[in-house]
């Protein structure tokens, strides 16, 4: 089903300007829009008052451009063009045969690593900070750490974030559920001649107790979250629900039961 | 640093402006010729002697063969000694010792830079070294935070082992407390243990008041100077952006590092928040976010002053009785405790450990400025499990 997306030979004629487009250095994020996709008028709506001379912008792009235009005209043209091919990549990435297809992309790892170490060159997926043109440039959203890091090619780094979307990667994973990876709880232990630091090492004990805290609030929706790895060193590998140190915990829970919840939250 | 125009080039400088080499400091020959600082490195690097004197660019003097004997009595040292722990190209370069050929100079080469990066893994830690890698920091030479919420921040160059062979160097973000790849293929091939562990957080501790702020976000802070010698004397009032309805009178230092500095990548305004359409995606849903713990930072620092917080908790009637003025008691102003722990780092620690001992041995330690202790983790660990005791127990009876 989804090699049926890739053979783009649906129509009669190539689509040059699009081949060209998706092809060209700078352009790997882009997927290629079908043509019933971009000839369809309401996947446009609006653009036009966008886009600066749409139509023969859109000419170009669906490769029926005929105008005898001087350079600098079709200087402009073209970059209508691929601006006006942005917004709609932006559409056209959330419908199924997008979706399908940017999950090829991101299987293939077209959009990187995520240049976290702890998540191991986990594949990424763009997306922009903003739906409107112009506001930011595109980032990367690791499925992993769900987080987002700026790209790391500078040819990159000009593209505009709207014409990726903000909701394009969670749509995904809506979409195709079974693809979310899984969640690892391993973390940088900054050490100093093998020793932990105590302002991280407090702070991640923090971090480790936001993160019971999402466990316990998604027990109350019967849900059961596990992160896979525990945490590398074993001192502080506490496995919430399960063991809390009985003995030591017993022996103070009576008293001074009140003072101790203002201060867990 | 030191570009010696006209003089041959010495090997030193020469390997630091090899392509990929650029997170290297040049480490000072008085350094290196001293022996102290050397110690055990000669089991480590195959034709140590060699690969130093190729380092030093000294010419080796004495004829070849008398070299060479006590070259091989060397190395038969070093494999009753190493046993099995060679890594594999090192092995292979001390087996082709009899047929010394050519191709010789290209094994002592490799040990030179391998001898070179263990220095420079210790270099870095010393005085002049650290002084020269913060030149090389604030010239950004070690690159930005790809994280995007980080906002640019600067990164360090440290290694996740202090092995050679292992595992590369990687770039610590003090911003995000995180590890990262370099972007730069040419640094894949570099070895993290040339940097070492520690580096990282001790260059930090080393200058507490450098500020890691990105220029990008640091409108309202021209206050953060950068001696390491100024006392942390500011008030509160004066620090810090009140982006949010921040919790008042916060603490100027948090476990001996200053607020400010204090990962200024991480907290509520800088956690990513997915979104769909512009409405959140709820955590409860099965793709919902799980991670923004991993990004998340108390906005009320105090929660991370452990020791206050156990004493609080656990024996309130000691802080007040025992030590009343040491750590506060439980309706002391947090300005007010603020000081008195802060007078309370500059006494020696061990000097107070001493003293102390008997009465509370584990949040002394904690209390104890550089605090790199290990031994502290138990009891964080503790008293958050009998906080989560109790919630669950108020949950079953509300329910």
């Amino acid at each position: 089903m989804m090699e049926d997306f890739n053979s783009e030979t649906d129509s009669d004629y190539t689509s040059y300007w699009r081949d060209w487009f998706v092809s060209s250095r700078g352009n790997e994020y882009f997927c290629e829009i079908d043509e019933d996709y971009l000839t369809d008028r309401f996947n446009l709506t609006g653009l036009n008052t966008e886009v600066p001379y749409y139509q023969y912008a859109l000419d170009l792009v669906t490769d029926v451009f005929d105008l005898d235009a001087d350079d600098d005209l079709r200087e402009q043209i073209e970059k209508s063009a691929r601006h006006l091919y942005g917004l709609v990549h932006a559409r056209y990435i959330v419908t199924t045969r997008g979706l399908a297809k940017m999950l090829d992309k991101y299987k293939k790892c077209d959009f990187g690593k995520c240049p976290r170490v702890m998540c191991d060159g986990h594949p990424l997926l763009p997306m922009g900070q903003a739906d409107l043109p112009n506001m930011s440039t595109v980032k990367l959203y690791c499925p992993k750490c769900e987080d987002i890091y700026n790209p790391k090619s500078s040819r990159h780094a000009s593209i505009d974030g709207a014409y990726f979307g903000t909701s394009f990667h969670s749509i995904l994973f809506q979409v195709y559920p079974a693809l979310n990876p899984e969640k690892s709880m391993r973390r940088f232990e900054p050490r100093i001649y093998g020793f932990k630091v105590h302002a991280a090492a407090a702070l991640a004990r923090w971090q480790d107790g936001q993160r019971e805290d999402l466990g316990y609030r998604l027990s109350e929706f019967d849900i059961s979250h596990r992160f896979v790895e525990e945490s590398e060193s074993d001192e502080d590998a506490y496995d919430y629900g399960e063991e809390p140190a009985p003995a030591k915990t017993e022996k103070v829970a009576g008293d001074a039961a009140s003072g101790r919840m203002d201060l867990g939250n | 640093m030191s570009s010696s125009e006209g003089a041959p080039e010495s090997w030193i400088a020469s390997f630091c402006s090899l392509m990929g080499h650029e997170f290297f400091a040049e480490v000072s020959e008085d350094f290196i010729e001293d022996d102290f600082n050397l110690t055990g490195l000669q089991s480590q690097v195959p034709m140590y002697k060699e690969a130093l004197e190729m380092i030093l660019d000294v010419e080796p003097e004495e004829d070849e063969e008398e070299e060479e004997e006590e070259e091989e009595e060397e190395e038969e040292d070093e494999d009753e000694v190493l046993g099995d722990e060679r890594p594999l190209g090192y092995r292979r370069a001390g087996d082709r010792r009899h047929a010394r050929v050519a191709s010789d100079l290209s094994v002592i080469e490799s040990s030179a830079e391998l001898l070179y990066g263990l220095i420079h893994q210790r270099y870095i830690t010393s005085r002049p070294g650290i002084q020269q890698m913060l030149e090389k920091y604030e010239m950004q030479h070690f690159g930005v935070c790809p994280r995007v919420n980080c906002n640019g921040c600067k990164v360090l160059p440290v290694g996740r082992s202090d092995t050679p062979g292992q595992e590369t160097v990687k770039l610590f973000c003090p911003g995000c407390m995180d590890i990262y790849t370099p972007p730069n293929s040419r640094f894949h091939s570099v070895d993290g243990a040339f940097f070492g562990t520690t580096f990282g957080c001790l260059f930090f501790m080393t200058f507490p008041d450098l500020s890691i702020r990105p220029r990008l976000d640091n409108s309202s802070l021209s206050s953060l100077s950068r001696s390491t010698s100024q006392p942390a004397n500011r008030s509160p009032a004066a620090q810090g952006p009140k982006r949010t309805p921040t919790p008042e009178h916060q603490p100027v230092e948090i476990n001996g590092v200053h607020t400010l500095n204090f990962c200024p990548g991480l907290g509520r305004d800088k956690i990513y928040d997915p979104r769909i359409y512009g409405f959140k995606v709820a955590e409860v849903s099965r793709v919902g976010p799980r991670m923004k713990w991993l990004r998340s930072k108390p906005t009320d620092m105090y929660d991370l002053d452990e020791t206050t917080i156990y004493e609080k908790t656990f024996n309130p009637n000691t802080v007040n009785a025992e030590k009343g003025d040491r750590d506060g008691d439980t309706e002391m102003k947090p300005e007010q405790s603020q000081d008195v722990l802060i007078a309370n780092r500059k006494k020696a620690p061990m000097r107070r450990r001493r003293q102390q001992n008997d009465q509370q041995p584990a949040s002394d330690k904690m209390t104890s400025g550089v605090g790199v202790g290990a031994g502290v983790a138990w009891h964080g660990m503790a008293w958050r499990g009998v906080v989560w005791h109790d919630i669950l127990k108020l949950k079953a009876l509300n329910l």
